[in-house]
């Protein structure tokens, strides 16, 4: 549905290289995450995709159109929603949508099954004007306004930035429901933790795609084995496993740091745990764990 | 007994009928990392803009840094730093620009800011980046330098409204450890945040729903509390139910 081959964006006279030879697809159907943070290159794609941007070198087709010859038919069979909100500000919540329906000549009514689930919920204030909105009914809007025309393809850049963890998770059952109804999605974050809600994802850093897969085969790729550790002092934790020569890796992940030993075995277990004791940590806790998506990312970025 | 360098007595804030942040009571002490959560619409914003002076509030009292909150704003505002994810430096000035531009807004002398800048420039690893273009950094080191900026003048408390959102996993924790050692300095750290993983590294967490600061607590005890098994489980526990839905 989606495909992209050698594709390569600089901007300011070819001195800021934006994306770097990328090439990916992305299937019917799909649900497909590009996972990675600012300044990843994520919307120089989105925006290549749209047509809104022309790539210096490389080819990509949308739904069987050239995004270079044939710009005209891909806006007319793709939906976009822009990680800065860009609805009309003083138009009203239900004139937005109207005024989106029209310019791609169709009507609320006809396409409402479409949207029905998201609208419902702003509905209550759909006299009321865009700008004035909050950080959420904004997003549903935008997804609206994306949707009205019943899109092939449905392409949203960082719809979760900035919106809470209740919001977020809302916002992925909508992502789900409309996937049911058969609308391929190319959708970008930075929260790490939604990679695990897409099919396949791509994780992206400085303009390259650094593993492109399903995020179980990713995190099963990992290379070692990765041990979670507590104690009664975290801080000095981080500094003591820093410092010994039994670890390869540490990084900080909420309550546990995460861990990967130089040589993983038994003996250098133990030594850890005697190296921690003798450094007056007390309710040590070591356990081996399941490496996560942001596990991945830090091992590909420090590679 | 600890030094409290914010306390707050049933602060409130209304925008017309509208109790955006609803009688808040709570101390924070010197040197401790404050994670401040809540939902979009939560009342955030609105009680962080009161402590830094910036909107006075309806009724309650509160003291920052030991200066009152409706008296004394200027001085507020000379003994705390802030950074937001939106705005912090000026893009169209270099990394040394900046610098010497907050440390001069601050009141620093020259030498003061030429030593900082150095200082800064040698912790940061910025050497190459010095003469450059703030706006030509990557998101991170422009977040790591505004934090720095943000407590040149070694303030008691540094604000910091969602200093991570999206930033790489890796310049996010070392964001983190430029907090860690500010707090070691004896700086308050206040931080809004929705990485939930970042919430477990504050001493003390608060909640807000709707308008009314729910919990506060360490987040061992909190996530005790809950029967929860992380910090997200906690949150969603409280912020589920809201009833004012982000707006």
């Amino acid at each position: 549905m989606v495909t992209i081959s050698n594709i390569t964006k600089t901007y300011n006279k070819r001195t800021t290289l934006a994306v770097d030879d990328i090439s990916f697809t992305v299937n019917e159907g799909e649900l497909f995450g590009l996972i990675g943070p600012d300044g990843a290159g994520k919307t120089s794609i989105f925006r290549m995709l749209t047509t809104l941007l022309l790539p210096d070198k490389g080819t990509a087709f949308v739904n069987g159109f050239d995004i270079v010859k044939d710009y005209r038919s891909i806006r007319n069979c793709v939906g976009y929603m822009p990680g800065k909100f860009s609805l009309y500000q003083d138009l009203t919540v239900e004139e937005n949508l109207n005024f989106f329906a029209t310019v791609f000549d169709t009507t609320i009514k006809e396409n409402y099954d479409l949207v029905k689930d998201i609208y419902i919920q702003i509905e209550p204030f759909k006299t009321r004007r865009a700008g004035k909105l909050s950080g959420g009914m904004k997003q549903k809007l935008a997804l609206c306004c994306a949707l009205i025309h019943k899109p092939t393809v449905l392409f949203l850049d960082e719809p979760t930035t900035g919106v809470d963890a209740v919001s977020r998770k809302e916002f992925w059952e909508m992502l789900k429901r409309l996937k049911q109804q058969g609308i391929t999605i190319l959708v970008s974050t930075p929260y790490m933790d939604e990679a695990m809600l897409c099919e396949r994802i791509a994780l992206i850093q400085t303009g390259k795609i650094l593993s492109i897969n399903t995020p179980e085969i990713i995190t099963r790729q990992y290379p070692e084995n990765i041990y979670a550790v507590k104690s009664n002092s975290m801080s000095k934790l981080l500094y003591n496993l820093r410092e010994s020569e039994l670890i390869d890796s540490c990084n900080t992940f909420g309550e546990f740091h995460h861990i990967t030993f130089k040589n993983d075995n038994e003996f250098s277990q133990s030594t850890l745990l005697e190296f921690l004791r003798l450094n007056n940590h007390q309710s040590i806790v070591l356990k081996p764990i399941q490496p996560t998506i942001e596990d991945c990312f830090i091992r590909l970025m420090n590679k | 007994m600890q030094e409290i360098v914010i306390k707050t007595n049933k602060l409130t804030k209304k925008f017309g009928k509208f109790i955006a942040a609803n009688e808040i009571t709570f101390d924070v002490y010197a040197g401790e990392i404050f994670g401040f959560l809540g939902a979009n619409g939560a009342g955030k914003t609105t009680a962080m803009r009161m402590l830094c002076g910036l909107s006075t509030p309806t009724s309650g009292t509160a003291n920052i840094a030991g200066f009152n909150i409706y008296k004394e704003t200027e001085k507020i505002k000379k003994n705390i730093g802030y950074m937001s994810q939106k705005f912090s430096l000026y893009e169209d000035l270099t990394t040394l620009e900046n610098i010497k531009f907050f440390g001069g807004i601050y009141g620093l002398s020259n030498k003061q800011i030429k030593d900082k800048s150095d200082e800064l420039i040698e912790l940061l690893g910025l050497a190459k980046e010095a003469k450059k273009l703030v706006g030509t950094l990557p998101l991170g080191w422009k977040q790591k330098l505004a934090f720095s900026v943000a407590i040149i003048h070694e303030p008691k408390i540094v604000f910091l409204d969602e200093p991570t959102g999206g930033v790489d996993p890796v310049t996010r924790r070392q964001f983190w450890d430029l907090i860690y050692s500010a707090s070691d300095k004896g700086i308050t750290v206040f931080v809004t945040t929705h990485y939930m993983d970042e919430a477990e590294y504050c001493n003390r967490i608060s909640m807000m729903v709707d308008g009314e600061m729910k919990a506060l607590d360490t987040p061992t005890n909190l996530k005790q509390q809950y029967s929860a098994a992380s910090m997200d489980d906690v949150f969603f526990e409280l912020a589920r139910g809201a009833k004012r839905k982000a707006d």
